[in-house]
C-alpha cells in the first residue's frame, strides 16, 4: 500500500518525460526512413520509458517480495479494484487488441461475435469458481484440486496441464511479439525475443507476482487509455454517430452491407457450439488468470476483482469494435497504408483488405497514426509491446509455480520444502522457462501460430477446468476419476486439434478435405470425454482412499463455502 | 482447524441457508448468461439473417449490433447482482455462521 503515492507520482512524472522527448525521437525516425523498416524511434523511446518505469516498480517489488507468499501471491494484498485491472491486463493481450480491431477491419461483425465469447466467460468465473478458489486455495489451481485427493497424482496432472496451456500460449504470443516489433521497431526478430524473455525473466525473479501484477495493471491503464482515444477520435470524427460511422464502412469496405451481418467465420452450429465452449470454459481454466484470484485477501475481494474485470474487459471490447471500423473507414480510402501495385494503364490499384501493410492485424496500429500521427504510433507500438511482455511475464510465473510449488514443494520434497528453497525453485524454472520460451519463438518463426491460443483455451476447457469444477461440486470425485478423466481431455483436445482442419490442412499440409476431424474447435467433444472420464472411473473406484476422498468432501465443502481456515491461508 | 467448528457450521440451520440461497442465485444467473450467450451463438449459427436486418427503414446498422451489445451488457450486469448481493446480504450471514461457529 505504501507504494501505491510513489507509483502514481512516477506515472506523471514519466508523462512529462515523454511529452519531452517524444519530437526530438521522433525526428530521428525521419532521417532514417529508407528503403528499409525504419527505426520508430519515439515508439522505441516510449517503450525505453515504460521498461525503466517498470524496472523501477520490480525494484521496489523485489524489496516486499520475502515469503513464498509474496512471490506467489503478493502476500494477498492486492485490492479487488486493482486485481481487476490485473485481470483485465492478461487477458487483453496483443493478440485481442491487434487480432479482434484486425479482425473487425476484415470481417466486422464476426469480429464482436469473438469478443462475446471472450467475456462472457467471467460470469461464470464468479459464479461457480472465483469465491471457493479463493476459500481452498493457496498459490496454484492444483492446491484446490488436490485438496482432499492424493497429492502426487493431481499435483501431476494440474502441473501438465498448467505447463501445457502457458506453452501454447506463450509460443503464440512469442512469435507474434517477435513479428509485431520488428515491424513496429524495426528491430531484427532474434533480438525482439531476447529483449521480451529477458524482461519477464527480471520481472518474475526479482518481483514475483507483485511485479508482475503492477506491471500488468500499468500497462492495462495505458491500453485502455490509448484505445479509448482511439475511438473517441473516430466517433468524433462522425459526429459521435455510430449510425454514420457504419454508413461510411459499408461504402468504403469491398464487403459492403456483409460487414453488418454474422459472416462465414461461423460456419455450421457445431463448430459455433464448440468454440463458444472453448472461450467460456477456457477462460475459467487459464493458470494465469486463477493464480490471480490468490493475490487478493478474501472471499470479498475475489468477486470484486471479477465484477471490475468484466466491466473493463467488457469496454475494452466495445473500443476494439469502434477502433476496427474506424480503421475501416479511415484507412481504406487512403492509398498510403497499402502495399501498392501501378497497372498497365497507370492506375493504382490495392486490395482493401489484404494489402494493408504489416497484415491485417496492423489495423489498429495505422489508425493510431491516421488519428494521433507519428507520436501517437510510438505510443499504441509502446503499449502493444507493454502489453506482450507483461502477458508472458503472467505466463511464466503461473508456469514457474507449476513446477516450484505443485512439482518440486508437493511431489519432490513432499511438503518439507522450505519457503526459500521453494522460491529459488521457482526462480530457476523463471529462468529455464524464458529460455525455452525464446527457443521456441525461434523455432515457430515460420509457422502458423494463431491456432495456438484456441489450443490453449481448448486444453484449459477439457482437462483444468473439469477438474476443478468437479473438485468443488462433486462429492463422489475420487483420484483415480480426476486423474484418467482430465488426461483424456488434455489428450483428445489435443489430438482432435492436430486432426482438424487448421492443423492437418493448412498447417500440415495436407489436402484440403482431408482432415479426420472437421471442426477446429474440439471443446464440444474433448470436454464432453473429460466430464465423462471423471465421473465414470470414480465411479468404478471403489477403494477404500476412493471412499475417504468422498468422505473429506464436507469439510472442504464447509471451508469452501464459509471460507472457515482460509483468511490467512496467504500470509503464513 | 478443529473439527468442532465444522460440526457446528453443518448444524447452523444458516448454514443450510446460506448455501441453499447463494447457490440458487449463482444457478440461476449462471443459467441466464447461457441462454444469452448460446442464444447468440445459436442465431448467429441458425438465423445469421435475423441478426442482419436493418433496425430501421434505410440504415445500415442492424438488429446484430444491439444485440451483440447487449450480451456484453448483460455480462456486466450479472455479475454486478451477485456482487452486490453476495457482498453484503449473503456475507452477513456468513459472517454470523463463523462467529456462531467459535
Amino acid at each position: 500500500m505504501r507504494g501505491q503515492p510513489r507509483i502514481l507520482g512516477g506515472l506523471a512524472g514519466l508523462g512529462a518525460t515523454l511529452l519531452l522527448a517524444g519530437p526530438a525521437l521522433a525526428a530521428g525516425a525521419i532521417e532514417g526512413a529508407t528503403t528499409t523498416q525504419p527505426t520508430n524511434w519515439s515508439a522505441i523511446g516510449m517503450f525505453f520509458a515504460f521498461v525503466l518505469f517498470t524496472l523501477g516498480v520490480t525494484k521496489w517489488a523485489a524489496s516486499k517480495t520475502k515469503s513464498a507468499a509474496d512471490f506467489y501471491a503478493a502476500g494477498g494484498g492486492i485490492t479487488g479494484f486493482q486485481n481487476g485491472l490485473a485481470i483485465a491486463g492478461d487477458y487483453m493481450s496483443a493478440a485481442s487488441f491487434l487480432g479482434i480491431s484486425g479482425l473487425v477491419f476484415t470481417s466486422g461483425y464476426d469480429g464482436l461475435i469473438y469478443s462475446v465469447g471472450w467475456l462472457v466467460g467471467w460470469p461464470i468465473v464468479l459464479f461457480l469458481i472465483a469465491e471457493r478458489l479463493r476459500n481452498l486455495g493457496k498459490f496454484t489451481f492444483a492446491d484446490v484440486a488436490s485438496y482432499r485427493l492424493q497429492q502426487t497424482p493431481i499435483r501431476m496432472l494440474s502441473a501438465i496441464g498448467t505447463l501445457t496451456v502457458v506453452a501454447f500460449y506463450l509460443i503464440a504470443q512469442m512469435v507474434g511479439a517477435g513479428k509485431l516489433i520488428e515491424l513496429l521497431f524495426g528491430l531484427p526478430y532474434l533480438w525482439a525475443l531476447i529483449i521480451v524473455g529477458a524482461l519477464m525473466i527480471a520481472y518474475v525473479t526479482f518481483g514475483g507476482m507483485l511485479a508482475t501484477t503492477w506491471v500488468q495493471i500499468i500497462k492495462a491503464v495505458m491500453l485502455l487509455a490509448g484505445a479509448s482515444f482511439m475511438a473517441l477520435m473516430v466517433l468524433y470524427s462522425f459526429g459521435f454517430s455510430p449510425g454514420a460511422m457504419f454508413q461510411a464502412a459499408t461504402e468504403v469496405h469491398p464487403k459492403a452491407d456483409a460487414i453488418m451481418r454474422p459472416g462465414s467465420l461461423v460456419s455450421d452450429p457445431i463448430s459455433a457450439i464448440s468454440l463458444g465452449l472453448a472461450l467460456m470454459f477456457g477462460t475459467a481454466g487459464l493458470p494465469h488468470i486463477l493464480m490471480r484470484f490468490f493475490t487478493v485477501a478474501d472471499a470479498k475481494a475475489a468477486r470484486k476483482s471479477v465484477f471490475y474485470a468484466t466491466g473493463f474487459i467488457g469496454y475494452f471490447y466495445v473500443l476494439t469494435f469502434i477502433i476496427g471500423f474506424g480503421a475501416i473507414t479511415l484507412l481504406m480510402g487512403d492509398p498510403s497504408y497499402f502495399k501498392t501495385t501501378v497497372g498497365a494503364d497507370g492506375a493504382t490499384t490495392y486490395n482493401k483488405v489484404t494489402d494493408l501493410i504489416g497484415g491485417t492485424n496492423m489495423a489498429a496500429v495505422h489508425l493510431a497514426n491516421a488519428v494521433g500521427g507519428n507520436l501517437f504510433l510510438g505510443f499504441i507500438s509502446a503499449v502493444a509491446f507493454a502489453t506482450i511482455l507483461a502477458v508472458v511475464a503472467g505466463l511464466t510465473l503461473a508456469g514457474a509455480s507449476a513446477v516450484s510449488h505443485d512439482l518440486y514443494a508437493s511431489v519432490i520434497a513432499k511438503g518439507r520444502a522450505t519457503d526459500e528453497k521453494e522460491i529459488r525453485v521457482s526462480k530457476i524454472a523463471t529462468i529455464v522457462l524464458g529460455i525455452v520460451a525464446i527457443f521456441l519463438g525461434y523455432v515457430f518463426e515460420q509457422q502458423n501460430v494463431a491456432f495456438m491460443v484456441g489450443l490453449a483455451f481448448a486444453i484449459a476447457a477439457s482437462c483444468n477446468f473439469p477438474v476443478l469444477l468437479m473438485s468443488m461440486f462433486w462429492k463422489g470425485l475420487t483420484t483415480k476419476g480426476a486423474l484418467i478423466g482430465g488426461l483424456l481431455g488434455l489428450i483428445s483436445a489435443v489430438a482432435l486439434v492436430v486432426l482438424g482442419p487448421t492443423v492437418w490442412e493448412k498447417t500440415l499440409g495436407n489436402p484440403a478435405g482431408s482432415a479426420p476431424f472437421p471442426y477446429d474447435s474440439p471443446a464440444l467433444f474433448s470436454m464432453a470425454i473429460a466430464f465423462v472420464g471423471i465421473w465414470l472411473f470414480s465411479v468404478l473406484d471403489r477403494s477404500q482412499t476412493a471412499k475417504n476422498e468422498s468422505e473429506a468432501f464436507e469439510s472442504q465443502y464447509i471451508r469452501s463455502e464459509t471460507g472457515l481456515g482460509a483468511a490467512g491461508a496467504a500470509s503464513h | 482447524m478443529e473439527p468442532a467448528a465444522y460440526a457446528k457450521i453443518r448444524r447452523n440451520p444458516k448454514f443450510i441457508e446460506l448455501v441453499q440461497q447463494r447457490n440458487r442465485l449463482a444457478r440461476t444467473l449462471t443459467v441466464v448468461m447461457l441462454v444469452f450467450y448460446f442464444g447468440f451463438i445459436l442465431l448467429v449459427a441458425f438465423a445469421p439473417g435475423f441478426l442482419g436486418i436493418p433496425i430501421s427503414e434505410g440504415s445500415v446498422t442492424t438488429i446484430g449490433i444491439p444485440v451483440g451489445l447487449l450480451v456484453i451488457v448483460s455480462a456486466f450486469v450479472l455479475t454486478g447482482i451477485y456482487v452486490g448481493k453476495a457482498n453484503t446480504t449473503f456475507d452477513n450471514l456468513n459472517q454470523q455462521i463463523l462467529e456462531e461457529s467459535k
